[in-house]
């Protein structure tokens, strides 16, 4: 069975994996920014709340906080953001990811959209 | 009026065009007790002539430098500027645009700005400099809350040397800003203790190089020190011909450098317009404000430069910007770039080295009164009496001996100090003149 | 593409030549200044003296010359033709301020002179003053400010002073109300000082709406509003009294951008509208230029309750005996080094006279007339959100919705109008009108020039709705469209030295 994405209001997707769960930006979200230039990440180890701000993606015109869409503690970054920014655009939902964390309460994914549920609610944005 | 070209004919064709009785009329909106029915009480037009008359009189009642022997500095520097350089600047192509937010018709500024920071870096001996700031004194303010961005700390040890403006800038805004400036009192003959003055809670140092009377001395333990507790080095110059003498500031471990340019291309001017300078490491370059010009291309390939890395400003970044500046101080950066450029190696290598020359001439003539063990080409004088006194009663017999200490630092017993600064413009007839009513 | 057929041998084009970087053209050797050798002397430096290299390049004077002739053969300025950056009042600035500012009597002195030295430097500084103070009808004035900017730091740093002055219970006065319209340096500066951005939202009138004010302000907290005005959607704020009056009743203070003060000089004085305090760019209003960025110079004026918190250095003393006063006990403190940008005062001071109070009003007049010619000459072709709401000030705003569906954007127009030997308008500018075009022809421009601008627009707007391939413009500037993409993700700030 495919594991499961979930989608917040802000536009970033969360999956567990292997316990885990890993966190980007979506796609929707990439293509409106534009080229991705920065990607400030958060610090290993750091505890993040639920909407609280975790990250800053920038293209040449705008910064984006990213929030993080659960309750947990950062335990890995993406490095490979740091040379290759792009890859959010090219990837977003994937080799984008920005951080995963271990989560306080799986239960907070009930709260966030899934697939579909976020399809309508771009849908309604455009 | 000369500057405006709409005639009356113009302005009832275009008052019909755009269906509207008057230019009164346009103004609608503004509460009508507020307009005002007639000119302000100021005087009416002039022309070019009496303009010219009238500023020209104001102008001459003030003692303007070249018309004796000179020696102030503390700050702002009387250097040769060469004609080429007030040409070029005064070129409309660059002295009526605007920044450059065009990059494709705007490739003059944007070229002059990479290289403009290339220089900065090559003298400081730091890895990335931006396109300027106001002035030194708001370099050195924006160094400490950019050490206090990075070290996520908010207290800054501050030389009791450095000079009391630049001090008094960063004192304002900390005020508001809520962080702490620890200044110490000024030491004029240099030495001062501030490595014991570093704990965990200090976000940077900040030195000045050469200081206000005119030290040097080599800050690479301070910068091992500071390093060592987490805290940053911030060396600020007043005098930027001095880095073609003195080892630049890069190498002996500063984390910024923020400086005033206005020595090079730039007249003193009364105190303004200056250029602020502000260099750093790469790795800090996203906490840096101002702006920053960088290379690209264009879509046929080819080189070209634009402003980069704008998300550190306000425009973009508003309330989360790393500064407020916008406006900089684009004409008087290109103004120290033509200088520069035209100085080259060794122009620059050799005017710092006159400008030693001429203040070891006339510290050698001043003996045992010269306070400063070693400079560039300011030094602090000890006189007999109070230095202010002495340099009204010189300027009346023509010389401009100076500064007093006491008019940035009054009332801090250091009255009998005088700064004196020798630059190229010194001649040896000057600098004698000088030592002569010194004695 | 290359677009033309006439290749040259060098690639270059007539009068479009490239020119490399100087440190490309390092020729050692090469002199560009005479400077002598230092006579030999003990050396005083403590044992600091620089070794190596500095990496400077080493060229004649012709070679300099050259060099920046040829780079500002690439840039577009007010004297190549039309600039109609809004917001920004590019307007002519006359020879003769430079002229004025290069006597030596100005340029060749020392701000720590004797004061007895620099008296006519100081009347001078008065005169700027009393020219400000009579135009805007506020008593004080701060000079020290270096532009805009640092004028709104200046002017919130009073009103926080004042504030505290005003005792323990202001403490928790933080909150500033801000339009959503204003100038990012609007909420950098509030932000910079700890005080809390509150934002507002414009109305469709493109204003603040003054029950939505009288409410926020009714929240608490208030310190300040900080208010442009004109705004900077190209409208004046004609609710400006009850905004004054309710920020008041809160106990805040009036802070207003005066970038705008263009529309309204000589016809309209900010104190009399209840502004506390407003900082002035000269190098907007007062035609001191632009520089490619600077320098400015942002002198701020002050209520009756908000002067005595200005910053030091203050100007006092009688004619003949003027002095700076360095220290004062309600002062908020210092802006920078020094008095001031002198400099920009005699430019900004020769404008004035040149203009004098009758000229200042014809200033402003004209400015409203030309945007206004504009904006009603153009808004049926490019669609302008506030056009209905009442005549513009000195700026006509327009939004991208005339363009939807065309594929071409608001970049695109602007990058056509630089082949078309146009300088582009601000665009995305204010963020709350989507694909804004802001145009401040200001009054310095002929009916010709203004009828040739309509025209090109008119064109532009045309081959939009026809599919003409604006998007690939500009073809015919020094460089195409840059890539900033690239710039931004491998910064590349400085020449470096191969190898
Ligand atoms: C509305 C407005 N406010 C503030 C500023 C900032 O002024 P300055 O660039 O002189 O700092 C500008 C101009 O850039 C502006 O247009």
């Amino acid at each position: 069975m495919a594991v499961r994405t979930y989608y917040t209001r802000e536009h970033e997707w969360v999956r567990i994996e292997d316990g885990v769960a890993v966190c980007g930006i979506t796609d929707y979200a990439q293509t409106q920014l534009g080229d991705v230039v920065y990607v400030e990440l958060p610090e290993v180890g750091v505890q993040v709340a639920r909407d609280g701000e975790a990250a800053v993606v920038e293209s040449t015109k705008a910064a984006s906080d990213v929030y993080a869409p659960l309750t947990g503690t950062i335990v890995a970054v993406n490095d490979r953001l740091e040379e290759s920014p792009d890859l959010v655009n090219e990837s977003a939902e994937d080799a984008g990811w920005f951080f995963r964390m271990e989560v306080d309460d799986e239960g907070e994914l009930d709260e966030l959209m899934d697939e579909e549920g976020y399809q309508a609610f771009v849908e309604e944005l455009d | 009026m000369r500057y405006l070209p709409i005639t009356g004919a113009d302005r009832s064709e275009m008052l019909r065009a755009i269906g509207a009785p008057s230019v009164d009329a346009l103004f609608s909106d503004v509460p009508e007790d507020a307009l005002l029915a007639e000119p302000v009480d100021l005087p009416r037009h002039a022309g070019e002539f009496e303009v010219e008359r009238r500023l020209s009189r104001l102008a001459a009642r003030n003692r303007a430098a070249g018309a004796g022997p000179f020696f102030c500095g503390a700050g702002s520097y009387r250097h040769h500027i060469p004609a080429a350089v007030d040409y070029l600047i005064q070129r409309g192509e660059f002295l009526t645009s605007y920044t450059p937010y065009q990059p494709e018709i705007a490739q003059g500024t944007l070229q002059y700005l990479f290289e403009f920071q290339t220089q900065v870096c090559l003298l400081t001996g730091m890895e990335v400099a931006n396109a300027s700031m106001y002035d030194g004194a708001t370099a050195a303010a924006e160094a400490v809350m950019m050490a206090n961005r990075v070290t996520r700390r908010s207290k800054a040890v501050v030389s009791g040397n450095l000079h009391p403006h630049y001090r008094d800038t960063a004192a304002t805004l900390a005020r508001f800003q809520g962080f702490t400036l620890e200044a110490g009192p000024p030491v004029p003959a240099g030495g001062e203790d501030l490595a014991s003055r570093i704990d965990g809670e200090t976000s940077c140092v900040v030195v000045q190089y050469p200081d206000l009377f005119g030290n040097v001395r080599d800050f690479s333990e301070l910068a091992e020190a500071a390093h060592a507790k987490g805290a940053l080095l911030v060396v600020v110059v007043t005098e930027i011909v001095a880095l073609g003498a003195l080892r630049p500031p890069g190498d002996m471990g500063a984390d910024i450098v923020a400086a005033e340019g206005q020595s090079l291309g730039n007249a003193m001017g009364f105190g303004g317009p200056h250029l602020g300078l502000f260099a750093a490491r790469t790795r800090h370059m996203r906490q840096m404000p101002g702006r920053l010009c960088g290379e690209t291309v264009d879509a046929d390939g080819r080189r070209g430069y634009v402003l980069t890395l704008a998300t550190r400003e306000q425009h973009i970044r508003r309330e989360r910007a790393t500064s407020n500046i916008c406006t900089n101080s684009g004409l008087c950066s290109l103004a120290f770039t033509i200088h520069l450029s035209l100085l080259g190696e060794t122009g620059l290598k050799r005017l710092a080295a006159l400008n030693h020359a001429g203040a070891v001439s006339l510290a050698d003539r001043l003996g045992r009164r010269v306070v400063t063990p070693a400079f560039f080409n300011e030094f602090a004088v000890r006189l007999e009496g109070d230095a202010a006194e002495a340099v009204e009663r010189l300027a009346g017999d023509g010389i401009l001996a100076g500064v007093p200490v006491s008019r940035l630092h009054p009332g801090a017993g250091l009255d009998d100090l005088l700064l004196v600064a020798v630059t190229e413009t010194a001649d040896a007839d000057d600098i004698e003149a000088l030592a002569e009513a010194l004695q | 593409m290359t677009g033309n057929s006439h290749d040259t041998v060098s690639g270059d084009l007539g009068l479009s030549i490239e020119e490399p970087l100087i440190f490309e053209q390092d020729s050692p050797g090469a002199l560009g200044v005479d400077w002598p050798e230092a006579e030999a002397h003990a050396d005083r430096l403590g044992g600091l003296a620089r070794s190596g290299p500095i990496g400077l390049p080493s060229l004649a004077e012709p070679t300099v010359v050259r060099h920046y002739t040829r780079l500002s053969q690439k840039n577009y300025g007010i004297d190549t033709g039309l600039f109609p950056l809004g917001s920004c009042t590019m307007k002519h600035n006359p020879r003769l301020n430079e002229r004025m500012a290069r006597l030596p009597g100005f340029a060749d002195i020392h701000p720590l002179q004797p004061e007895s030295t620099v008296q006519g430097a100081l009347a001078l500084c008065r005169e700027v003053q009393r020219w400000l103070t009579v135009l805007t009808g506020m008593p004080g004035v701060a000079l020290t400010p270096g532009a805009g900017a640092h004028g709104e730091l200046c002017g919130m740093m009073a009103i926080r002073a004042a504030l505290d002055a005003g005792g323990a219970a202001n403490a928790d006065r933080r909150r500033v109300l801000v339009p959503d319209s204003a100038h990012g340096t609007n909420p950098a500066t509030a932000a910079a000082l700890g005080f809390e951005v509150v934002s507002i939202p414009e109305d469709a009138r493109g204003r603040v709406d003054p029950e939505r004010f009288e409410a926020l302000a009714g929240e608490g907290g208030v310190a300040a509003v900080m208010l442009t005005n004109p705004n900077t959607c190209g409208v004046f704020e004609n609710d400006i009294r009850r905004i004054a009056d309710a920020v008041h009743a809160a106990g805040g203070y009036f802070y207003c951008d005066g970038a705008n003060f263009n529309a309204i000089v000589g016809r309209v004085r900010p104190g009399d509208l209840g502004v506390d305090a407003m900082h002035i760019n000269l190098h907007k209003t007062f035609s001191t230029p632009h520089g490619g960025g600077g320098p400015g110079s942002g002198p701020v004026v002050f209520s009756e309750a908000l002067a005595p918190y200005a910053p030091v250095p203050r100007i006092v003393g009688e004619d003949g005996a003027l002095r700076l006063e360095e220290a004062n006990e309600r002062a908020f403190g210092r802006m920078k080094a020094f008095h001031g940008q002198m400099g920009m005062f005699v430019r900004a001071l020769a404008y004035m006279m040149s203009h004098g109070a009758d000229g200042l009003r014809q200033v402003s007049g004209d400015a409203v007339l030309n945007a206004n010619y504009l904006l009603r000459r153009l808004e049926d072709v490019y669609s302008a959100p506030f056009a209905h709401s009442g005549p513009a000030m000195h700026e006509a705003l327009f939004d991208d919705r005339a363009l939807r569906d065309t594929g071409v954007s608001t970049l695109d127009i602007a990058k056509a109008m630089i082949d078309e030997g146009l300088h582009p308008m601000t665009v995305y500018f204010p963020l709350v009108v989507h694909g804004a075009m802001l145009v401040e022809p200001t009054e310095t421009e002929t009916r010709a020039s203004l009828d040739r601008f309509i025209a090109i627009m008119r064109g532009l707007a045309e081959r939009a709705k026809d599919g003409a391939p604006l998007t690939e413009a500009p073809f015919h500037a020094p460089r195409r469209r840059l890539d900033e993409t690239q710039a931004a993700r491998k910064p590349v700030l400085r020449w470096q030295a191969e190898g």
